[in-house]
C-alpha cells in the first residue's frame, strides 16, 4: 500500500534539478500535511468526546460542559449502563448472528464461486447473471415485502431471519470468484488427473490457496452483519433478543439527559468494532477498496 | 492491491479455458451440487422478497396476519402515486442525496489527493477517516445527539465560538438537515476516501516524474494528471454515493425520527410507517416497488452510459 507514493516532489527536492519548484513543492506538501492532520484530528473528536463524557459525573457535565477535568473521572457510568441495559445479551446475540453469518457466507459463497469459476453445468449462465444482477439490487429497500415473506415462513424473531439473507451476498461470491480465477489452471487440472473429485479439488486445493479471500470476506461480513440496523429492528422485537445496534437505538432520545451513562453505552458499542478495525485495518481497507460494497 | 475498476458490477463471465471440450456428467453434477445451496438460499431469501412484493402490491394484504387479502388490482399503485406524503418522502430522500453527495465526493477526492502527497502518517489518516465507518449507526446517532445538545453540546459551542448562528439541530427542519448531513459526512466519508486512495495508488509514479521534469507545479500535477486519471473512479464513487444516499434511513430515523412533523422523513421511513404503523402491507409493497424501480433505473442508466462510453472509446 505504501509503495507507489514515494512521489516525485520529494525525490525532486533531493536531486535539486529545479530548486525553485522543488521548494514550492516541499512547501506545498507541508501545507497538505498540516491541513490533513488537522482534519484527521477533527475526525477523532467525536470518539474522544464520547469517551471523556462517559468518564465524568453527570452534574459536572451540564455545569461545565467543556472543562474536561471538572468533577473528576470515574467508571460509575459504565457500571450503571451494564446494570440497567441488557448489554450482555445484546452482545451475545450480535456475536451469534455475525458469527453464523460469517461461517455460512464463507462456505456457501466460496462453493458457488468455485462452481462458477471452473465448472460448466446447466444454468451456469443464468446463475452468473442472477448474482451479477444482485450486485445492483438495493435489497435494503425491500424490507417490507421481505418482512411479509419471512412472517409467512415463520422465521420472524429467529436468528435465521438475519443470518440467511446476509449469508448470500453476491459481492462475496465475486471476491471468491476473482480469487479462484487467479489460481493457475494447470494446478486444478493436475489434481483432477490425480483422480481427485471436484469436491476434493475445492476443499484441498482451491480453498487453502484463497485464505486471503476468506479473511477479507469474513471480516467484511462480520462488520456488515454486526452493524445492520433496519432489518434486525423489524425482526427481533424482544428487548433481550436484540442486537447491539438495535438495543442501543432505544437510548437515542433527546430527553435522555443521563449523558455519562448514554456515552458509556455508546463507548461499549463502538469499542469492540474499533478494536477489530485497528487489528485488521489493512485487510478491511483493502477489502473495501476492492469490492466497493456498502 | 486490485484496482477500484475491478469493482465494476459486471466483469462478463469469461469462458472456462477449454470452451470446446464437452462438459462431463460429473462436472455438471459437481457444478450443481456446489452452487446449489447458495442459489437456493439466494433465490428464496433475497430474490424472493422482490417477487413477494410484486404479488402483494396487487392485494390489500396487511402486515399483522398471514394471507394475501383481497385482490385490488392497480389501486395500490394509483393511491401511492396520488399520495402527496409519498412524493414528499421521495423528495426528502432526493434532498438528502443532494446535500450529502457533493461534499462526500469532493472532500474525499481532495483529502485523498492531499494524502497521496504525504509519505508519513498514512496509517494514521486511514484510521482516523475510516474508523467511523465501522461503527453502527445507532452509536453514531448517540454520540452526535449528545454533541448537538443545546447549551451543553460540543457542536453548538463550536458554532458559537466561530460566530455562526446556532441552529436548533433537533427541533427545526433546516437544523435537522444540517445535523443529519454533518453526521453522515463524519460517518461515511472514509469509504469514499478509501476508494480514491486506492485509485490514486494505481496511477504510475513515472507520470509525475515526467511532469515534474517538465516543471509542472504540484497544483498543475493534481489538476492535469491526478484528477483526469481519476475520472472513472469519480464516476463509480458518485453512483455508489447517490444510491447509498437515496437509501437513507438510519440517520434520519434515529436522530430526528423523520421530524419535525415528518418534514425530513425519507422514503424508506414512509414505507416503514405504512407497513408497521398502519399495517398496510399491500400499499407499502406498491410504494416499495415504485421506489425500487427508481433506484434500479438510476443504476442501470449509469451502467449503460459507462458501457456506451467504453465501447465508444474502444471503437
Amino acid at each position: 500500500m505504501t509503495t507507489v507514493t514515494t512521489s516525485s516532489p520529494a525525490r525532486r527536492a533531493e536531486s535539486g534539478a529545479r530548486p525553485r519548484t522543488a521548494d514550492a513543492g516541499t512547501l506545498f506538501n507541508r501545507l497538505c500535511a498540516t491541513c490533513l492532520t488537522l482534519f484527521a484530528l477533527i475526525w477523532l473528536v467525536p470518539f474522544v468526546w464520547a469517551l471523556v463524557t462517559s468518564l465524568r459525573p453527570d452534574g459536572s457535565i451540564t455545569q461545565h460542559p467543556t472543562s474536561l477535568f471538572a468533577g473528576g473521572w470515574s467508571l460509575h457510568a459504565y457500571r450503571y449502563a451494564w446494570d440497567n441495559y441488557p448489554i450482555g445479551s445484546w452482545y451475545l446475540n450480535s456475536l451469534v448472528i455475525s458469527g453464523l453469518s460469517v461461517v455460512l457466507t464463507v462456505v456457501l459463497c466460496s462453493m458457488a464461486a468455485f462452481a462458477l469459476a471452473y465448472l460448466r453445468f446447466r444454468g451456469r449462465t443464468a446463475a452468473m447473471a442472477l448474482v451479477t444482477a444482485g450486485l445492483m439490487l438495493p435489497s435494503e429497500a425491500l424490507v417490507l415485502p421481505q418482512f411479509i415473506e419471512y412472517r409467512s415462513l415463520h422465521l420472524l424473531g429467529t436468528y435465521w431471519a438475519l443470518v440467511l439473507p446476509s449469508a448470500v451476498a453476491p459481492v462475496s461470491v465475486f471476491v471468491f470468484h476473482a480469487f479462484f480465477r487467479g489460481i493457475p489452471r494447470p494446478l486444478i487440472e493436475a489434481a483432477r488427473i490425480d483422480g481427485a473429485s471436484w469436491w476434493r479439488v475445492y476443499a484441498t486445493v482451491a480453498m487453502p490457496i484463497c485464505r486471503p479471500a476468506v479473511a477479507t470476506v469474513g471480516i467484511l461480513t462480520f462488520i456488515t452483519s454486526w452493524n445492520a440496523f433496519l432489518w434486525p429492528l423489524l425482526v427481533l422485537n424482544q428487548t433481550k433478543s436484540q442486537t447491539v445496534p438495535v438495543g442501543l437505538a432505544s437510548l437515542v432520545s433527546p430527553s435522555n439527559i443521563q449523558y455519562a451513562e448514554v456515552m458509556a453505552s455508546s463507548v461499549l458499542g463502538f469499542l469492540p468494532l474499533v478494536a477489530v478495525f485497528l487489528v485488521f485495518q489493512r485487510q478491511i481497507v483493502q477489502g473495501v477498496a476492492t469490492t466497493g460494497i456498502r | 492491491m486490485t484496482t477500484v475498476a475491478s469493482t465494476r458490477p459486471v466483469p462478463a463471465p469469461a469462458r472456462p479455458a477449454a470452451a470446446d471440450r464437452r462438459p462431463s456428467a460429473s462436472e455438471g453434477r459437481a457444478g450443481l451440487l456446489l452452487s446449489g445451496p447458495f442459489l437456493l438460499v439466494y433465490v428464496v431469501f433475497v430474490i424472493g422478497p422482490l417477487l413477494v412484493g410484486a404479488v402483494v402490491s396487487f392485494f390489500n394484504t396487511t402486515t399483522v396476519k398471514n394471507g394475501l387479502g383481497a385482490w385490488v388490482g392497480l389501486s395500490n399503485y394509483t393511491r401511492v402515486c396520488g399520495d402527496p406524503l409519498f412524493w414528499q418522502a421521495m423528495w426528502h430522500s432526493v434532498l438528502f442525496t443532494l446535500f450529502t453527495t457533493p461534499p462526500l465526493v469532493l472532500l474525499a477526492l481532495l483529502f485523498a489527493v492531499l494524502a497521496a502527497r504525504i509519505r508519513r502518517a498514512r496509517v494514521f489518516y486511514r484510521i482516523a477517516f475510516f474508523a467511523p465507518y465501522v461503527v453502527p449507526s445507532s452509536v453514531v446517532a448517540l454520540i452526535f445527539l449528545w454533541m448537538y445538545t443545546p447549551q451543553v453540546g460540543l457542536v453548538p459551542k463550536v458554532f458559537d465560538a466561530v460566530g455562526l448562528p446556532v441552529p436548533d439541530f433537533i427541533g427545526s427542519t433546516s437544523g435537522g438537515w444540517t445535523a443529519v448531513t454533518l453526521m453522515t459526512l463524519w460517518w461515511t466519508f472514509g469509504f469514499n476516501f478509501v476508494l480514491y486512495t486506492a485509485a490514486i495508488q494505481d496511477v504510475p509514479g513515472d507520470v509525475y516524474e515526467a511532469a515534474a521534469l517538465d516543471g509542472a507545479t504540484p497544483w498543475q500535477q493534481i489538476r492535469f494528471i491526478t484528477i483526469p486519471l481519476l475520472a472513472r473512479t469519480t464516476s463509480l464513487v458518485v453512483i455508489l454515493q447517490i444510491v447509498a444516499s437515496l437509501k437513507v434511513f438510519d440517520q434520519i430515523y434515529l436522530l430526528l425520527s423523520g421530524g419535525p412533523n415528518q418534514s425530513t422523513r425519507p422514503v424508506i421511513e414512509y414505507i416503514y410507517d405504512t407497513g408497521f404503523t398502519s399495517y398496510r402491507g399491500g400499499y407499502g409493497a406498491a410504494a416499495t416497488l415504485i421506489y425500487f424501480a427508481v433506484i434500479v433505473a438510476i443504476s442501470a442508466a449509469w451502467y449503460g452510459l459507462r458501457r456506451w462510453r467504453a465501447s465508444r472509446a474502444a471503437a
